[in-house]
């Protein structure tokens, strides 16, 4: 038998067609009925449209209740709602932070078709931010959610350790972008830590990251809200000129001090009317100073981004085999053996291959310069909101910071008096 | 706003706070005119067409050749609502690394092997079904090259014999797919199963495939299979 098979191939190996009717279909005699090759549809558009006018109702909704209604109980309900929908029923995907890379891969590539769901998933947060504040991040993004019915014993973090970890998102929103523009991959989904626990199942490291965030989530609330989400980012932007904004109180702040230690996000902004005591010229300085300084940390920071170009062109495919096969690195070579495996059989020239690597690889670079001037931006930005003192006479919500949760309402006494549980 | 304080107390006392105000709406229109355009351009934004379709033949902009277009240049000239797209792997490129297996996000790959009866051979002897140099040819374990065993063999007629896959026990491994394609008609192929598959926004398996054989297909056309399957 085995000398039969092996006879066998030696025969086949001569056929220069591959595949195709090597041997002839049999003409049966008795009636025999060839089964049917099933083809299971995808998901159908009519659904794929729903989950879209599910998050206009979900965000209009959320409006409502934050606005309007002031009500905790009800964004919570909603919360919940929102976590099963898009979480555990849509298992995570697509998602607004996630639609960040589609548009971008849209805006940068000709031969990319955006769909309906991933613009809308984009656009329409950023609207509703823009009108409303972030009222996407209190009850409709799974994530956030997520993490909010993990919020228990929530701790004050430092302010100027959480101040330094706000520029993460910015980092990582750059990072996002400069890969998926550069044809590298979609880091942000890959590294989402929550939507293995939505699916189930999914790569163990990032499984364990999730579960890490979620289990900090107790004490520090929304971790990854706060100082890594990219979309955060735009939002937190959108935010700070929105037409309308959900307030601590229903009326005019009494500061009574109350709502202090009712956010666990530290998104309310204390008053500091009287505070300020340094003189008016010292800080004009400064600002001056650091405005004189903005350009440099722009120009410095592209210029280290642009030096990143060799680490960040490692993440590429192709990239990566060109290199590999340049060094001769036999342990690495050995890792890409289906990749090499490809090439050798497309019959492409190695030097083709290098020159392609090295068109990305200056991608790489001039994106690396973008990255690296975006970041020195941000650092310049955050030093000048650092140093610039508004004065405040009342409580009132961090407009870029505040998630809208509602959480505060109710620690406000006019709020109590408004609902009649306290009267006079 | 230390700089502009002056300013400020000359006039009401709330005139900064209008200020910023004005600022803000300034700024809110300037975005949402921007999210306008960008509704605009998804929504009626044709980017190729084949010739005689919506913009007669216009490539994209720095789209060399229309017939290599990635997506298939009509599925850009679509309007919105039918720019779905699903992954699916091209068999044609397929190396059968056995990847597929291993790095779908689901604990059951997504990726199955699909039997394209009509372009089956109906051997006794199946490439597909046996190990090479199996003892015997029965369904016995040991002779089955399936490492889960998912291919039901079933004779018809001396000497064919029919062979179904299993989807259940299917892990994607594509071992039969190399060998059917190797040495037999090459009936087998690998495709991912639209009703297991999640469309992740991108594809784990498309990020490590080492032939670049995924690509994102027209959701209507999911299927990259040759003979003329069509979806019911």
């Amino acid at each position: 038998m085995r000398i039969l098979a092996v006879i066998f191939c030696l025969v086949m190996s001569t056929l220069t067609v591959f595949g195709e009717n090597r041997f002839p279909r049999p003409q049966f005699e008795k009636g025999y009925s060839m089964p049917e090759t099933a083809v299971p549809v995808p998901r159908s558009a009519l659904l794929e449209s729903l989950d879209v006018a599910v998050l206009v109702l979900a965000l209009s909704l959320a409006a409502w209740l934050v606005l309007r209604k002031r009500s905790r109980r009800g964004v919570f309900l909603l919360t919940i709602f929102s976590l099963i929908y898009f979480g555990f029923w849509r298992k995570g995907c697509i998602c607004s932070i996630g639609a960040i890379q589609n548009v971008t891969l849209w805006l940068v590539d000709n031969q990319y078709a955006l769909p309906l769901s991933a613009a809308a998933f984009f656009v329409l947060p950023l609207v509703f931010a823009l009108m409303f504040g972030r009222v996407f991040c209190a009850a409709v993004c799974p994530l956030g959610t997520l993490q909010d019915a993990m919020v228990l014993f929530p701790v004050k973090v430092p302010s100027p350790v959480a101040r330094a970890l706000s520029l993460v998102p910015y980092i990582y929103l750059g990072l996002g972008v400069l890969f998926t523009a550069t044809g590298a991959a979609f880091v942000i989904c890959r590294l989402d830590p929550f939507v293995p626990l939505f699916r189930m199942s999914g790569e163990l490291p990032i499984l364990m990251t999730g579960v890490v965030l979620l289990l900090l989530g107790i004490f520090v609330a929304r971790p990854y809200c706060r100082f890594l989400c990219p979309f955060s980012v735009l939002l937190n932007w959108m935010s700070r000129f929105s037409k309308w904004h959900a307030t601590i109180t229903p009326d005019e702040c009494v500061k009574c001090r109350l709502c202090e230690k009712a956010c666990p996000f530290d998104a309310i902004l204390v008053p500091n009317a009287g505070q300020v005591s340094e003189p008016r010229v010292t800080g004009s300085r400064r600002l001056v100073l650091l405005l004189v300084l903005l350009p440099f940390l722009v120009i410095g920071g592209g210029w280290a981004g642009s030096r990143l170009d060799v680490v960040f062109a490692r993440e590429n495919a192709t990239v990566r085999l060109a290199d590999t096969i340049r060094l001769q690195d036999q342990s690495a070579l050995n890792e890409l053996a289906f990749e090499r495996e490809t090439f050798e059989g497309s019959g492409k020239k190695i030097e083709e291959l290098y020159k392609q690597a090295g068109i990305l690889r200056s991608r790489f670079r001039t994106g690396g310069w973008i990255f690296g001037g975006f970041t020195g931006m941000v650092f310049g930005f955050f030093l000048i909101g650092g140093s610039v003192k508004r004065t405040r006479e009342f409580y009132e919500p961090d407009r870029g910071a505040c998630l809208s949760c509602a959480r505060c309402f109710m620690s406000c006494p006019k709020e109590r008096q408004r609902n009649k549980i306290i009267t006079n | 706003m230390e700089l502009f304080e002056k300013k400020g107390k000359d006039g009401k006392k709330n005139k900064p706070q209008s200020r910023r105000d004005f600022i803000r709406s300034v700024m809110r229109g300037v975005f949402l005119a921007v999210f306008g355009i960008f509704s605009g351009a998804v929504l009626l934004g044709r980017r190729c067409s084949r010739a005689g379709g919506a913009d007669n033949g216009r490539a994209c902009t720095g789209c060399p050749d229309l017939s290599k277009c990635k997506l298939g240049y009509d599925s850009l000239a679509r309007p919105v609502s039918k720019r779905r797209t699903v992954w699916q792997l091209d068999p044609a490129k397929c190396i059968q690394c056995g990847r597929c297996a291993t790095n779908c996000v689901l604990e059951s790959s997504a990726v199955k092997c699909v039997h394209r009866f009509e372009m089956c051979g109906y051997c006794k002897l199946c490439f597909g079904f046996f190990q090479p140099g199996a003892g015997s040819l029965t369904s016995a374990a040991e002779n089955q090259l399936c490492p889960t065993g998912a291919i039901r063999r079933r004779f018809v007629d001396e000497p064919y014999y029919e062979y179904t896959i299993d989807e259940s026990l299917c892990i994607g491994c594509g071992k039969c797919v190399k060998t059917c394609g190797a040495f037999g008609n090459g009936s087998l192929v690998l495709q991912v199963r639209h009703d297991r598959c999640v469309n992740c926004n991108e594809c784990s398996i498309a990020r490590n495939c080492p032939a670049g054989a995924y690509s994102r297909v027209p959701a209507d056309q999911p299927y990259l299979i040759k003979s003329a399957l069509k979806v019911s």
